[in-house]
């Protein structure tokens, strides 16, 4: 999604959208209910075979899965300490095998193919709501996030730059008052480009 | 060509007159405007395609009142904003390019295909299911380009299109004006980019001081700045 997306051709990038999410959301829900390591570690073989399937690439897959790893390395040894090796294996596969599946259906769908999804199980509601406008506030969202992150990396750096001591309104002051400036140009641009249609 | 009339326009930001009561007549193919900072040329332009909303007088274009038919006029020209930061509204390459055929009862194949031959024209095709937001500036300007001129619009209107490019980009992006079919109108502090111009409009506190060949109005504003 977010540039997150691994382009490809495999089955699961061909994968209707919402089955894949069916599917995948039921994966996780189902690796909840595993409660032995070994069984959990099958999953997490069925997954890294999915992977494959996919033919992401090692390192779009790192990218995804690797943050969740630093966070297994601190999680780990406490609920071990506290309950026991089992069940700290326990929780950090299942954490694992949840957050590959979810990378998984991000690293094989374009944001076209969740918004079209999401337009079409919003279609019987279509007297309530529109479902058209619905996708398009998703997906300018979706887009604002590398936007707002660009400004927050520019706004550190000039206060980097400028030596100002650190404080959090220093920070948040002239994010927001950018992020704002942006948000009327882009609504501008919408405009420009027939979003009024 | 189209021709895009201003009709005694003026507008004013809160106290601040911006213009005033300008008239105007755009048909040729490619125009020009320049002006200092803060002269109005950004006010002008966005006027045509109904960006902004004067506060006396009326804008046409072929005849089209803008305030009234927002819609048609907006699907006839085109604008290219500086920061194509702020135009590129979905998160990959070809969806933003695709955003622009939306609701033209264009079918999902028509679509892809259009799509494909824009970012092929703009050299972007490698780049096509890339996160916009990781282009380089040159590229992201292309993708707003074709982004526009996917949507076959018959006048295009830039706001300072190149400033925040460097040489190379701002004259790659210099010669896909000059190659394009379509009637342009180009905000610039760029001279040289001018140079080819069929007319160069230079404006100052909102009203025109020099309008014809390139190398007249050049001068006088070069003349203002000196
Ligand atoms: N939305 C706004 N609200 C208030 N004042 C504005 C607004 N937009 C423009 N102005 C003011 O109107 C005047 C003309 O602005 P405009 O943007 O048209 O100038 P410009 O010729 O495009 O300048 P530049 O070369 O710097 O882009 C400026 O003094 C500016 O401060
Ligand atoms: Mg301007």
């Amino acid at each position: 999604m977010i540039g997150l997306y691994s382009p490809g051709h495999s089955l699961l990038h061909r994968a209707p959208t919402l089955l894949k999410l069916a599917v995948l959301s039921a994966g996780v829900l189902w690796v909840g209910f595993l409660g032995e390591p070994w069984q959990l570690l099958i999953a997490l073989g069925v997954v890294a075979g999915l992977y494959l399937l996919a033919g992401v690439p090692a390192r779009a897959a790192w990218q995804q899965v690797g943050p969740i790893l630093w966070i297994l390395l601190i999680a780990v040894p406490i609920q071990a300490l506290l309950s026991g090796w089992v069940p700290a294996a326990v929780m950090a596969l299942r954490l694992l095998v949840a957050v590959a599946l979810a990378a998984l259906f991000t690293l094989t769908t374009t944001v076209t193919a969740v918004l079209e999804g999401f337009q079409r199980l919003l279609r019987p509601f279509g007297r309530w709501v529109d479902a058209d406008r619905v996708g398009l506030l998703v997906a300018i969202t979706l887009r604002c996030i590398p936007l707002v992150a660009e400004i927050v990396t520019d706004v550190l750096e000039a206060r980097r730059a400028r030596g100002t001591q650190s404080s959090l309104l220093a920070l948040a002051v002239p994010v927001v008052v950018r992020s704002l400036y942006a948000a009327d140009a882009i609504g501008e641009a919408l405009v420009a480009r027939g979003l009024d249609d | 060509m189209s021709t895009i009339v201003f009709d005694g326009v003026s507008h004013s930001f809160g106290e601040r007159r911006v213009l005033r009561d300008l008239s105007l007549t755009l048909s040729e193919r490619r125009i020009g405007i320049v002006g200092a900072n803060g002269s109005g040329k950004s006010t002008l332009v966005r006027l045509i395609n109904g960006l902004i909303t004067p506060d006396a007088g009326t804008v046409t274009v072929d005849g089209l009142l803008v305030t009234k038919n927002a819609r048609e006029v907006r699907r006839r020209v085109g604008f290219i904003f500086t920061n194509p930061d702020n135009q590129i509204v979905m998160p990959t390459v070809e969806e933003d390019v695709a955003f622009s055929l939306r609701k033209r009862g264009l079918s999902a194949a028509e679509i892809a295909e259009r799509t494909r031959a824009a970012l092929d024209r703009f050299g972007l095709t490698a780049h096509a299911t890339h996160p916009a937001h990781r282009l380089s500036g040159g590229q992201k300007q292309l993708l707003a380009l074709a982004a526009v001129l996917v949507g076959e619009p018959q006048v295009v209107v830039a706001d300072e299109p190149t400033t925040l490019l460097d040489a190379r980009n701002s004259r790659r992006i210099a010669d896909l004006f000059r190659a394009m079919t379509q009637q342009v109108i180009v905000v610039t502090h760029q001279l040289d980019l001018l140079e080819d111009f069929d007319r160069v409009i230079c404006i100052e506190e909102g009203a025109i001081i020099a309008d014809g060949a390139p190398s007249v109005a050049i001068d006088a504003y070069r003349a203002l700045l000196a």
